[in-house]
């Protein structure tokens, strides 16, 4: 099939053709985008693979009355494929909402951080000076503690000061996630803020914001897609550690770590339970694989370091 | 009161950089004018301070750079204005619409990632909104007349948008309409606009094909088509004063040719006033009506183009006017370098490298002096009475 292309539009086609077959020509990137759009499904058709209770929220695994009230988890059946966990929760409930639950989490956190990241990054960098020193400082008190142990104290107090578990662990993951986008954006910007066609934007009459936002900003964004790409899996697994360690999301919440906590009890049953724990772990192997597959697959495709090689 | 002839007056301008090694003391109280009209060169070495020069008139001069002293008095409309007393926020509409400045390196001087059009446009919305504006609403007056029916309904409710654009540009409604998709297509009739007028200034700039070339990213552009672009961001606003950084430095000769002629024609078509600055004293000869010549911070002699080459007066124009190689003579050069400016010798900067050097070059600085007829010279040498 040929398709007549308006002349102007031609490089643009030629790229996306080139982009295309960068992509067909690196099979991991290829899985990379498989994975991550099988996981879009799920998150997109999980009221249609998982109907939830009407009138609840969908993000509570609804308990199975017709099992009572067992505790130790029921194997797998034709009502339940991934079997139930602690107190007859569905893990193939769980599973599939949980995807919803990590996507949801991970864009609130991500668009969060990068927007922060991109304001600060660009003040500290464009304005350097007392500016900088202090919003580098900030930066580097946040980088000088585990981010992991810094999140867990954050969600604890902010979970004692009356906040929701959820809140809370979304509220620290920003925290620990903004100094990175700001060095990031910094760096960028301080090395085009530099260049020539800054400068000439400033004697063309540009005003600060207009060159911050305009000019440097569509030039330093490149390197802030990968890495959010690349950071989209691994808040998942934050938020997943938190919940393994108790501090996430409530017992019974959609939620991988939170799954695999519930289950922790019963690894002590050797392979007997394994369903309990091995499904969410399972999705957020995945999740996580095919999240950092994709990221090194833009860089390739968008660094022009890498992308002639 | 003499009607202001000058454009841009400075006076007794010093400038600091603070680096680590110290600090360099780049520009040590240059003074001179452009007049209106006139093309106005300015020579010397790299590093005399010509650019900075440039960049202080137009206020952008970058940390570790600082203006340390002196005026530099811009007149406008019968008035005068200090500019280095003038807010951040007068400057921004000073850039580029009364003063405006083209680069050494135009493809460093335009943005990758957005097309020429783009980048001229963008000029245009910041500095002849109001004129685009209008005549936005001209045409649409025009064919709201012509049209029926739902149509022109909905170009009555673009004519009252840009109405009230051009009372209030920062109006609430505006700027949330401009963001809502669909409804902001109300703005494709000035980008429509823009687009005209950036096509027209490119072909006023002779550049070949216009329509296609303002669709174009920086990089798909020769250097020369790349210097018009530039020129054309810099024009856009017809601005009083254009400042060209050594505009065809980087450029073949053939293409360097074209764009001086295209510098003079547009000079004379526009009557613009511009300060060229370069090192090349052929470019002098051929493009300006005065030439100062600066030399490590100072400048040290301003003289119409006929005067500084017949009859120079400071030992540096002269040695300088030597150095031009020429078929079947030797090649000469001034002995010694350009002193540190960390460090610079007391008196005179150009003290040890003179052939005329007297014990006062050591002592005293010299001032620009008048040696009659426009021209002006800082040496001790013409300051007793001029031998």
């Amino acid at each position: 099939m040929k398709i007549k292309v308006p002349e102007r539009f031609e490089p643009t086609v030629k790229e996306i053709k080139f982009i295309l077959k960068r992509v067909k020509d690196t099979p991991l990137s290829l899985a990379g985008i498989t994975i991550v759009l099988f996981f879009v499904f799920i998150a997109v058709f999980a009221p249609i693979l998982a109907p939830p209770a009407p009138g609840l929220n969908p993000y509570i695994i609804p308990r199975d009355e017709s099992l009572g009230f067992r505790v130790e988890p029921s194997p797998p059946s034709s009502t339940h494929p991934f079997g139930t966990t602690m107190l007859q929760r569905d893990v193939y409930y769980g599973c599939i909402w949980g995807t919803r639950w990590a996507f949801e989490i991970a864009l609130k956190v991500i668009i969060a951080i990068v927007f922060i990241g991109v304001i600060l990054g660009l003040i500290a960098g464009y304005y350097g000076g007392v500016i900088d020193e202090i919003l580098m400082r900030f930066t580097d008190i946040i980088l000088a503690f585990p981010g992991l142990i810094l999140a867990m104290c954050m969600t604890t107090v902010l979970t004692q000061a009356g906040w929701t578990t959820i809140d809370s662990v979304l509220l620290s993951i920003v925290l620990i996630g903004w100094p990175g986008y700001t060095r990031l954006i910094r760096g960028e910007t301080l090395r085009i803020k530099n260049e020539d066609f800054i400068e000439a934007a400033r004697a063309a009459g540009s005003s600060d914001l207009r060159i911050m936002f305009r000019h440097i900003l569509p030039n330093a964004i490149y390197s802030v897609i990968i890495v959010a790409s690349l950071d989209f899996g691994s808040i998942v697994l934050t938020t997943a550690a938190l919940s393994f360690l108790g501090l996430g999301a409530p017992t019974g919440w959609a939620d991988w770590g939170r799954m695999i906590y519930d289950g922790m009890s019963f690894v002590r049953g050797g392979l007997r339970w394994w369903w309990s724990w091995t499904y969410p772990g399972l999705f957020i192997v995945f999740f996580v694989l095919g999240w950092s597959l994709l990221g090194d697959a833009l860089r390739d495709v968008l660094d022009p370091l890498y992308r002639r090689k | 009161m003499k009607e202001a002839t000058e454009v841009i007056q400075i006076r007794d301008l010093y400038l600091n950089f603070y680096t680590y090694e110290g600090v360099v003391k780049a520009l040590d109280g240059v003074s001179l004018n452009v007049k209106k009209g006139e093309i106005l060169g300015i020579v010397g070495e790299t590093g005399c301070g010509k650019s900075v020069t440039s960049l202080s008139i137009l206020k952008i001069v970058t940390p570790p750079g600082k203006i340390e002293g002196g005026r530099i008095e811009f007149n406008i409309k019968g008035k005068t204005y200090n500019i280095l007393e003038l807010n951040e926020q007068t400057m921004t509409r000073v850039r580029g619409r009364y003063i405006s400045m083209v680069f050494q390196e135009p493809r460093a001087a335009l943005n990758p990632v957005y097309t020429v059009g783009d980048q001229i446009g963008e000029v245009f919305y910041i500095h002849r909104k109001e004129e685009i504006i209008k005549a936005v609403i001209e045409q649409l007056k025009k064919e709201i007349e012509t049209t029926k029916g739902f149509k022109r309904r909905r170009l009555n409710i673009y004519l009252s948008l840009y109405e009230r654009m051009l009372k209030n540009p920062r109006s609430l409604t505006i700027r949330l309409v401009s963001k809502v998709p669909i409804l902001r297509r109300f703005r494709n009739l000035m980008n429509k606009e823009i687009r005209k007028r950036t096509v027209e200034l490119l072909e006023v700039l002779r550049v070949p094909d216009p329509e296609r070339v303002v669709d174009m990213y920086p990089h798909e552009l020769s250097g020369g088509m790349a210097q018009r672009c530039v020129i054309a961001m810099a024009l856009v606003a017809n601005p009083l004063l254009l400042i060209a950084d050594e505009p065809t430095t980087n450029l073949d000769v053939t293409v360097q040719a074209q764009i001086l002629v295209l510098i003079k024609e547009l000079q004379k078509k526009l009557g613009s006033t511009i300060l060229y600055i370069t090192h090349d004293l052929g470019v002098v000869a051929e493009l300006c009506d005065r030439v100062a010549v600066m030399y490590a911070g100072n400048v040290v002699e301003i003289a119409d183009v006929m005067t500084l080459f017949k009859k120079p007066l400071h030992p540096y124009t002269q040695g300088l006017l030597e150095s031009i190689p020429r078929p079947g003579r030797p090649f000469t050069s001034i002995p010694g370098v350009v002193p540190s400016l960390i460090n610079p010798p007391p008196g005179c900067r150009f003290n040890e490298r003179c052939k005329y050097a007297m014990d006062i070059c050591w002592k005293k600085k010299p001032e620009l002096i008048d040696a009659g007829k426009d021209h002006y010279v800082a040496c001790h040498l013409y300051s007793s009475g001029g031998k």
